[in-house]
């Protein structure tokens, strides 16, 4: 018999202002309990990332879309676990990346010539980052990371933070449906018949709706389909 | 390996033009018809619930695995190519459909001028004066030869759209310089979104003739002369890599597939990769493939017709060692031959009001044809084709429109300035893009890689493609017109997008990859005659995209179901009767 007790699995806690409506969009369905701590914040299982690196990640995500005057960010939207996810599935192993040898650099119109994967490329930044980025100050976070802005590693962070912003809640990030609060994005609206030729010049801002909240029924990810 | 029992026509690809050539096969006779395809099977229900940006367009769902098979690149041939990693400037669809399932809709027709390009230009400039690389040529098939089998794709898919000529007849707020047509399109246009009606107007201020494009999303409900019954479009947005979960976008799997599906005498299998076209003394014998459970499988057939996507046609002779390799150094034979793409020219337009641009269908474009083909060019431009300039509002969604904004709007492109620009200029920004007519060069064409393979151990397709000056100044003249129309269309700024720089492989441009497998006039010029059949093997038709001699500004699509048909026609109507090479 499996004893589940017997996987170590890591946790990152998420602060309070990152839970939101985390708990009804984002962790549906998770087989692990999501523990609410006394203070407010919630201990979420982690997929792929150790409890150390994920806050490397929490920390950087936050640099690269803030959480400031204009709105909710990163942390709001818990875009870490999106990248979590997306690691732990057949995108961070590079199931559908063209990846037989030989390796040879090029130039910059063919796009990453590599070997490794974007797991591998993650554990890498972290590293560099180090353990203390998480606490460090931040100006001298930002300034890590403006050293580190033309490494491939920084360009798939920042893209990947932009994916976990504005993505279905399916995938683990824009939790609550705050990414697309933020911007007046609807969601998958089934028709616009009735509205495509009118609102001409003032905004249409239907509230926002998860596919699952549309469609009726629960989508599945790509991540998270059995192989 | 399984030998199969003999069917008379098998057909690789399950996509538009493999199942078009099954229907009319499977209609017009008895005979039996196999068609083979890689992917997945695929019908309306599936796209339910794919209304997800992420899986979809960005992490390319519906696309063929690139980890399997890919293309190489390089610029030239004192290159070494390397691999397309990730996709892309182009994106190649699997499953039954294939890239007929994700597309947008837009369904034109070529200008009369791209079938006779060579005599066209020729006419024009005199032969002293046309580039001595150039690599245009007549198809052998012209535009009055395609207007009925245009019409019929165009009832099949139910067309949405506005003529502008019918009969010679020009008609106001249609497209005025198209080629003639004989009727009207069967549905009216799509109803225009805001950013349509800004352009429209624009353009129309300052003398241009801006037209609806005609798409194959359905403005209302239609019935097609195959009695198959779609709902009209609902303008969700989720076009363009997704599959249409209410079928109002046609694609095979809502057109066809559901009048193959009551033939008996059509199959179609699934799951099946074709290695190899087999044969024998000159004649196609059958294919070879790897079926769903991995077997080695030989299936037999009379008449073998390869209708993949452009790239996996021209592999497939390659591999299978059928016709006469291009060799660029030497300018003789044809196979892979006038590798084309398409021209872009793209200036980013501002607003001071939102556009609710999240609202649209795929094929739902305002466009002017003033300077499309070589309307409107006086000589002093230095161009001999250019293109056709609109608008898309094919529905923009959040990841990938997120941070266009005013260049120099903030120092990085993160961080809490970046955040700040991108949500100010969210939803208020557009482009004004040039969809532009490439023409075949004898430098870009396509072979065999010499050092990657595919999943099987097979060599990959080799592209060696760049752009030339003449693509750089099509891209120019358009970025020029777009800042005269960006003002009247009420625009704060225009931004033109993108320099002189070579073709890269990363940012997607369209799917449009033509070539390869050409037609024409004479076995020393082309793979296939005016009617698609193999020069060499007389029982293999060749059908799609990789028969185009030079890429139109025009999407593919109308045009490869109109050239399928014309096919099927000398097919059924004269090989059959008397086996053997059609003039």
């Amino acid at each position: 018999m499996k004893r589940p007790s017997m996987i170590r699995r890591e946790f990152l806690t998420l602060p309070r202002q990152a839970v939101g409506g985390l708990l009804l969009y984002t962790l549906a369905g998770e087989p692990f309990r999501i523990s609410a701590q006394q203070d407010g914040s919630v201990r979420v299982p982690l997929r792929f990332f150790t409890e150390a690196e994920a806050r490397v990640v929490f920390a950087a995500c936050e640099r690269v879309f803030p959480s400031d005057a204009n709105g909710p960010g990163a942390t709001e939207a818990a875009v870490v676990i999106y990248i979590d996810r997306q690691l732990a599935g057949p995108y961070g192993r590079d199931k559908y990346r063209y990846t037989k040898g030989p390796f040879v650099e090029s130039r910059p119109e063919h796009g990453y010539q590599g070997k490794e994967t974007p797991r591998e490329i993650y554990r890498q930044g972290i590293r560099e980052l180090g353990d203390g980025f998480a606490t460090l100050p931040v100006e001298a976070q930002i300034q890590k990371l403006t050293a580190i802005e033309k490494s491939r590693f920084f360009q798939m962070l920042r893209t990947h933070t932009i994916e976990g912003m504005f993505a279905d809640p399916m995938h683990g990030g824009n939790a609550g449906l705050i990414g697309w609060q933020l911007i007046g994005y609807p969601g998958p609206v089934m028709t616009y018949r009735a509205e495509i030729d009118k609102h001409y010049g003032a905004p249409y801002r239907p509230k926002p709706a998860s596919l699952e909240q549309i469609a009726g029924r629960k989508p599945v990810a790509w991540e998270d389909e059995k192989a | 390996m399984e030998n199969l029992k003999p069917v008379d026509v098998a057909i690789v690809g399950g996509g538009w033009t493999g199942l078009m050539m099954a229907k009319e096969i499977t209609t017009r006779t008895g005979l039996t018809v196999a068609v083979l395809e890689r992917g997945i099977p695929r019908k309306t229900s599936d796209y339910a619930l794919d209304m997800d940006e992420l899986d979809y367009a960005v992490r390319l769902r519906m696309m063929q695995n690139i980890a399997e098979e890919t293309i190489t690149h390089r610029h030239s041939m004192r290159d070494s190519a390397v691999p397309v990693r990730q996709y892309g400037s182009f994106l190649p669809g699997s499953g039954v459909g294939g890239a007929g399932e994700h597309w947008n809709g837009a369904s034109w027709r070529f200008l009369p001028s791209m079938f006779t390009m060579r005599t066209h230009l020729t006419e024009k400039h005199g032969a002293a004066r046309l580039p001595e690389n150039l690599a245009v040529q007549d198809w052998g098939v012209t535009y009055e030869d395609l207007e009925p089998h245009y019409w019929r794709a165009e009832q099949m898919m139910g067309v949405s759209g506005k003529a502008g000529n019918v009969n010679g007849k020009i008609i106001d707020g249609g497209n005025p310089f198209e080629g003639a047509r004989k009727n009207e399109y069967p549905l009216p246009p799509l109803k225009k979104s805001h950013l349509s009606v800004l352009f429209e107007e624009g353009a129309r201020k300052l003398g241009y003739h801006p037209h609806p494009a005609p798409a194959a999303n359905l403005s209302e409900t239609y019935k097609n002369p195959d009695g198959i019954t779609r709902p009209g479009c609902a303008y969700c947005g989720y076009c363009e890599r997704f599959g249409c979960m209410i079928g109002a976008k046609s694609q095979p799997s809502n057109t066809l597939l559901p009048v193959l599906q009551r033939r008996k005498n059509f199959e179609l299998r699934t799951g099946c990769w074709v290695r190899r076209i087999v044969h024998k003394d000159g004649k196609a014998t059958g294919v070879q493939y790897i079926d769903a459970q991995g077997r080695e499988t030989f299936q037999p057939a009379s008449v073998v017709v390869l209708a993949t996507f452009t790239l996996n046609n021209v592999r497939l002779l390659y591999l299978s060692k059928i016709g006469t390799p291009y060799d660029a150094a030497g300018g003789k034979g044809t196979l892979g031959k006038n590798l084309t793409h398409q021209v872009e020219g793209n200036t980013r337009v501002f607003f001071d009001k939102p556009l609710n641009a999240f609202m649209g269908t795929g094929g739902l474009a305002m466009r002017v044809s003033d300077f499309d083909g070589d309307h409107g060019l006086n000589g002093s431009e230095g161009l001999l084709r250019m293109g056709m300039i609109g608008v898309l509002s094919n529905g923009s969604r959040p990841i990938g429109t997120f941070d266009a904004m005013p260049r120099g709007s903030a120092k990085t492109n993160w961080g809490s300035d970046w955040k700040g620009a991108a949500l100010k200029w969210r939803d208020r920004n557009a482009m004004i893009a040039l969809s532009g007519e490439h023409l075949s060069y004898r430098q870009n064409f396509m072979d065999l890689d010499p050092a990657y393979t595919d999943k099987f151990g097979d060599p990959l397709l080799r592209f060696t493609l760049d752009w030339t000056d003449h693509e750089h100044r099509q891209s120019e003249y358009a970025k020029e017109i777009a800042q005269k129309i960006a003002p009247e269309m009420g625009a704060v700024l225009a931004e033109p997008l993108g320099g002189r720089a070579p073709y890269n492989v990363i940012n997607y441009q369209s799917t449009h990859i033509q070539g390869g497998t050409v037609m024409g006039l004479s076995p020393e010029s082309s793979v296939v005659n005016r009617y698609q059949q193999h020069w060499d093997m007389k029982n293999m038709w060749v059908l799609g995209a990789s028969c185009i001699p030079q890429n139109a500004s025009h999407n593919p699509t109308l045009t490869i179901l109109a050239t399928t048909t014309w096919a099927a026609d000398a097919l059924i109507e004269r090989y059959l009767k008397h086996p053997g090479g059609l003039a």
